[in-house]
This record gives structure tokens, C-alpha cells and sequence, in this order.
């Protein structure tokens, strides 16, 4: 019993992360119905740049902890910081590479965003090297224990965040009104463009705020991981597309839902059948779920246009 | 117009089915063949003509893509599965594995009919499902496939792969490691495929994927059954895979399951959109370019940079890698000025710019 709690502990964990990368691709295939295939590396981009602000701010991978205030204020500047910064550098992925193809046919744009992807790698192979880099573990780690299972405070970080940010978005959406103008944009963008919504600068919002979150994503998987590759948003973003499809895409719950199924179906896998299978369990749960409800868990059965 | 100009243009009618054209564009035809079948005897260079041979397996798997993306419009991002599946189906029964020794030749259409076969098996649960759904449930059996070979390593060596497999024999010649025999096989197979593809995309059939395409329900109700055409489509676009995934493991006489990842997938499918969707020339065109770019152009930019550092002892410089970084931007700047593709045929075309200045006029109403 403990193995199992600590397995979905792990997998819940996990999950977590996936979940928080789903936001972005869910939120930006629901309003411009694109597979970013590019946000996985915006994500891998955000953990790079954690790691250079750090190093600006004289931490560095050896091991020194800053505990108290002073680490928490740390952290909160650095995913503030790589947050904005990658938001800009997914506003100017919109604005150069998808803008202009919003009315062109539906495969133009998915191969520019799988251009941005290699662009992007490319990038960052060049920056810091083709190998796997570390990231300072600079908080304090404490591990809290109960009937021999454990959680540690990197494990609650991610929880904690990824439910943090949902909720945010959720509220976010459905309560202001740039939240107001996405989900009519999403809807019909010739008629909300009609109603007087800036239509441009809605989805750049829109890219803006999925490449953010895929910049905290990259802060909480450097401190769950500790380390990071250029490679690395390949597998996360195929695990968080798989996530946002398997909860219905375009659905913020879903998207949190499919993460966190997908993590404990990972480390479930990893602990009771073998590690080597995790893979194919995922997805071929995932062609399981999308045959029996081809919309996904949470996404709506929409009747054909016609 | 001169008499010259004139017979240029005189129609000229080809065999097999590939219709009426220009006479200036039967003579290209028959050039751009001539360059292909004499190109081995041009360049002696035995590393240049293999990786010519190696455009080859790329061709083919564009030509069968090109079927389920561009005739049928399913959007498949798994298709290196297939390929997987048909390097396998070969080194399986033909190398030290086993200790089985299957002959090449029959064992190539076999390949193919195996990857049809799974073609089938493996698009019949997509069948209800559309769009971007259907693309993540063939990239998960893309994710799949490789790693159940990587996991079943009493049969398929796992990690290692299969190594010491057969090379083909004809008529008593060995190919051995000769490329150019290769060469030639993949240009009879490839050109035999255009010309089947040409006339397929003609065919009842063919009339049935695009419409499938253009509008499934709208098909539907004129009478094209969608599961029989949409698995029809799945079946013929794997088996190329199949056919090239065997020319590719005789060649190489050794497969490993880390060759057949998600990135073979995207530049097969770039290729097809690159060259223009749905048609023949541009998944040629678009086929050779990428591999041309992958195989030969990009790695010898990193072979540039390499030894430009050297002689500046620039260490920075020398560890430089711009392959994808050129490649990407090469993607992103083809579709931003070409969105239809290189080759684009008129009725697409038309459909586009018919398409923008509406959209246009709207935004600019709005703002």
C-alpha cells in the first residue's frame, strides 16, 4: 500500500508537470486550432533561461542552499523573469512565424511551428552544449514523512503550482475581459473581430501567457529534475499534447485532468509492469480513450458542420 | 512563333497512362530521367552516390505519405512506424537472428503487404476520428511501434538491433556494399511508383480520397464508403514504407529501433507540404530537397563551420552546429512566402487567394 501511495505520489507529481505544459498547447489549439509543436521547446527554452538568471545572480550548481526569505524571493524573481521572457519569445513566435498563415491551409502552419521547434533546439544546442546540463538546487529540500510514505518539498512545489495556475487561468478566463475576448475569438474569430475584439492582439494574449506558463514549467522541472538538455521538450511536449488531447483539447480541466492521468499511468507502469513499457501503456491508453470518446474526456461532442 | 517554338509545344501523348503534355516538358521528362539513370556513371564518388541511393528510401516514403497526407487528407504523424515495421518484417527473417536466409526479392513485396497489413490494423481505430485527433493517435503508434521493438529484445535485439542482414543477390551479382546497385534498385522501384501513383491519383479510387478530403460528409453522401477508401489509403501509403524500409535494412545490413523516431515522420511530412500537398511533382520535388539538404547540404555546413573555427582558432566557432538551426528557418521561410507549397496545382491555388482578401478586407475593417 505504501508503494502504491508513494508510486501515485510520484505519478501525481509528475503529472503535475505535463499538466502545466498541457495549458499552453490547450490554450493555444483552442483559440487558433494549432499544434504548437513548438512549445515543448519554449518550455525546455524557459529551464535555460532559469539557469542563466541564476548564474546572473551568482548561484550556481554547486550545491549551495539559500534557505528562508531571501531563496524564496530568488525563486519567485527567477519564474517571474523567465515567464515574461518567455512569453515574448512566444508572442514573437505568433506574431513571425503563425500570423501569417492563419488563413492558409491547416498543414502550412504546422510545419512552421515544427521549423520553430528545430530553430529553437538548434538554439539552445548552441548555447549550451549538445549534453545534459544541471540546474542549481539552490532550496532547501525537506522531506516529509507518513506510514513510510514520503513527500518532498520539490514534489508539493509542483502540485501546488500546477493546481495554483489552473485555477488562476480558470478565473482569469472566465472573468476578465481579455478572458471574455479569447473565448469569442475561440469561438468565431469573423464574428468577434464584428463585435469590435482586437482579434491580433487577443491571440498573442493568448500565446503570451501559454509560452509564460511554459516558463514556470521549466523553473519547476529544473528543481524536480535537476537537470535539463536541449532535447528535453521533445518528450515533454509529446506528453503534454498527449495530455491536452486526452482531456479534450481546448479544455483547461482536461488539460489538468490528461497531465495528471498521464503521470500516475507513467510511474504506475514504471512500478508494476516495467519501465521500459511506460510508453506504450500511455498511449495506447490514450487511442483507447479517443476511440471509445473521440473528443476527448472533458471535450464536447460537437456535431459536424455542415 | 516560329517552327521550332511550335513543335515545342505540339502535344505529345506518353505511355503509361501519364496522359498528354507539351513536347518541352516530355523532353524534361526524359532528361531529368536520363540524368537519373546516368548519374552513377558521372559521379564515381561512391559516398555522393550512396547518399543519392539514401534520397532514395526518403522518396518512397514521401510517395506513400503523400497518399494518406496529400491524396486522402489524414493527417498521420506516425508513418515512421511503418517503416519500422517493414525494415523489420526483412532483417527479421533474412540475417544471423534467426538464422534465417529468405530470399531479398519476394521478401520485398512481402515487407510491403506486412506494412499494409498493420496500415490497416492500426488506422481502423482512427477511423472515427478527425483532424488534429486522428494526427495524436497515429504519433502515438509512431511512439509505440519503435519502442516495442526496442522492448522485445528476444526477437529484435532490442537496443543493438538487428545486424548481419542479407544483402540482396540478383541473378547471382551480389550487391555487397556497392552503392550503386542500391541506387538503381530504389530508381526502378521509385519510377514504377510514379507512374502507378500518377494513374492511382486518376482512378476511381483517387477521385474517392480527394474527395474524402475535400469534404467527408459531402463524399459520404455521394456514395464513397469513408472506411473501405480511408483504409484503402492507409494500407497503400504504409506499404511504400514497408518496400523502403527493406531496400533501407538490405543496404545498410543493420537497424537499430532508434532510427525510426518522430523526427523521421516530420520530415517526410515536411517534404509533402513543402512540395505542395496532394501533388505528385511536389512530393518529388519536396523529397529530393529535404533530402538533399538532411543527407548531404546540412551536414557539410557543420563541416564548414568545423574547420573555419580551426583556422581561426576560434573554439566557439568550431563547436558551432547551424544544421538545425538552417533547417528550421528553411522550413518557416518556405511556408510563410509559398503556404500552398512549391508546386502548387491551379485549383489550389485558386482556392487560396480566393480565400485571402475576404479575411484580409475583415481585418482591415476592424481595426
Amino acid at each position: 500500500m505504501a508503494t502504491f501511495l508513494q508510486q501515485l505520489i510520484n505519478g501525481i507529481a509528475q503529472g503535475g508537470m505535463y499538466a502545466l505544459i498541457a495549458l499552453g498547447y490547450t490554450m493555444v489549439y483552442g483559440i487558433v486550432e494549432l499544434i504548437n509543436f513548438a512549445h515543448g521547446d519554449v518550455f525546455t527554452l524557459g529551464s535555460f533561461l532559469c539557469i542563466a538568471i541564476l548564474a546572473l545572480l551568482g548561484v550556481s550548481a554547486s550545491g549551495q542552499v539559500i534557505g528562508g526569505w531571501q531563496g524564496a524571493l530568488i525563486a519567485l524573481l527567477v519564474i517571474l523573469l523567465a515567464a515574461l521572457l518567455c512569453g515574448v519569445v512566444g508572442v514573437l513566435i505568433e506574431r513571425f512565424a503563425y500570423r501569417r498563415l492563419r488563413n492558409a491551409p491547416r498543414l502550412a502552419p504546422l510545419i512552421t511551428a515544427i521549423g520553430v521547434s528545430f530553430l529553437l533546439q538548434g538554439v539552445m544546442r548552441n548555447w549550451k552544449g549538445p549534453s545534459e546540463i544541471s540546474f542549481p538546487q539552490f532550496l532547501p529540500n525537506p522531506t516529509f514523512s507518513y506510514g513510510g510514505v514520503h513527500i518532498d518539498a520539490r514534489e508539493l512545489l509542483v502540485v501546488v503550482v500546477s493546481i495554483a495556475m489552473m485555477i488562476a487561468l480558470q478565473l482569469f478566463i472566465y472573468n476578465t475581459k481579455l478572458g471574455k475576448a479569447m473565448r469569442a475569438s475561440a469561438q468565431d474569430r469573423d464574428a468577434a473581430q464584428l463585435m469590435g475584439i482586437n482579434v491580433n492582439s487577443t491571440i498573442a494574449w493568448t500565446f503570451f501567457i501559454g509560452s509564460a506558463l511554459a516558463g514556470v514549467a521549466g523553473f519547476i522541472s529544473g528543481m524536480y529534475f535537476g537537470t535539463t538538455m536541449f532535447t528535453n521538450g521533445y518528450q515533454a511536449g509529446l506528453k503534454a499534447f498527449t495530455a491536452a488531447v486526452l482531456g479534450g483539447i481546448g479544455n483547461i480541466a482536461g488539460a489538468m485532468l490528461g497531465g495528471f492521468l498521464i503521470g500516475i499511468v507513467e510511474a504506475m507502469t514504471a512500478q508494476y509492469i516495467s519501465d521500459q513499457w511506460t510508453n506504450v501503456v500511455v498511449f495506447s491508453i490514450l487511442v483507447l480513450i479517443l476511440v471509445l470518446r473521440p473528443s476527448g474526456l472533458l471535450g464536447e461532442q460537437l456535431p459536424e458542420k455542415v | 512563333m516560329s517552327a521550332g517554338e511550335r513543335s515545342l509545344r505540339a502535344r505529345v501523348r506518353l505511355p503509361l497512362g501519364i496522359g498528354e503534355v507539351q513536347a518541352w516538358q516530355a523532353l524534361g521528362l526524359v532528361a531529368i530521367i536520363a540524368l537519373f539513370v546516368f548519374y552513377p556513371l558521372i559521379d564515381r564518388n561512391q559516398g555522393d552516390v550512396s547518399s543519392v541511393a539514401d534520397a532514395g528510401y526518403f522518396l518512397l516514403l514521401v510517395f506513400g505519405l503523400n497518399i494518406v497526407v496529400g491524396f486522402a487528407g489524414l493527417l498521420d504523424l506516425g508513418y515512421a512506424a511503418f517503416f519500422a515495421i517493414g525494415a523489420y518484417a526483412y532483417a527479421m527473417v533474412a540475417s544471423t537472428q534467426f538464422n534465417l536466409h529468405f530470399n531479398f526479392w519476394p521478401m520485398l513485396i512481402l515487407s510491403g503487404c506486412v506494412a499494409a497489413l498493420f496500415g490497416v490494423i492500426l488506422g481502423f481505430p482512427t477511423l472515427r476520428l478527425r483532424g488534429d485527433y486522428l494526427a495524436i493517435v497515429t504519433l502515438g503508434f509512431g511512439e509505440i511501434v519503435p519502442q516495442v521493438f526496442l522492448n522485445l529484445d528476444k526477437y529484435t535485439g532490442g537496443p543493438n538491433g538487428i545486424s548481419n542482414v542479407d544483402q540482396p543477390v540478383l541473378f547471382g551479382y551480389h550487391f555487397g556494399f556497392n552503392p550503386v546497385p542500391y541506387y538503381y534498385l530504389y530508381l526502378v522501384v521509385a519510377l514504377i511508383s510514379l507512374v502507378l501513383l500518377n494513374n492511382l491519383k486518376h482512378s476511381r479510387l483517387g477521385r474517392a480520397w480527394m474527395a474524402i478530403r475535400e469534404d467527408e460528409l459531402a463524399a459520404t453522401h455521394m456514395g464513397v464508403n469513408p472506411v473501405t477508401t480511408k483504409l484503402l489509403a492507409f494500407a497503400m501509403g504504409a506499404s511504400f514504407a514497408g518496400l523502403a524500409g527493406c531496400i533501407y535494412a538490405a543496404k545498410l545490413t543493420l537497424i537499430s529501433p532508434d532510427e525510426f523516431n518522430f523526427s523521421v515522420s516530420v520530415t517526410v511530412l515536411s517534404a509533402i507540404v513543402l512540395g505542395g500537398m496532394g501533388s505528385l511533382t511536389g512530393a518529388f520535388i519536396g523529397g529530393l530537397l529535404l533530402a538533399v539538404l538532411n543527407f548531404k547540404v546540412l551536414p557539410q555546413v557543420t563541416n564548414w563551420t568545423h574547420a573555419l573555427g580551426a583556422a581561426l582558432h576560434n573554439e566557439a566557432v568550431q563547436n558551432l552546429d547551424l544544421h538545425y538551426i538552417i533547417y528550421g528557418l528553411i522550413l518557416v521561410l518556405v511556408m510563410l512566402f509559398r503556404p500552398e507549397g512549391l508546386v502548387s496545382t491551379a485549383s489550389r491555388r485558386a482556392e487560396l487567394h480566393h480565400a485571402q482578401p475576404a479575411a484580409s478586407a475583415a481585418a482591415a475593417g476592424v481595426e
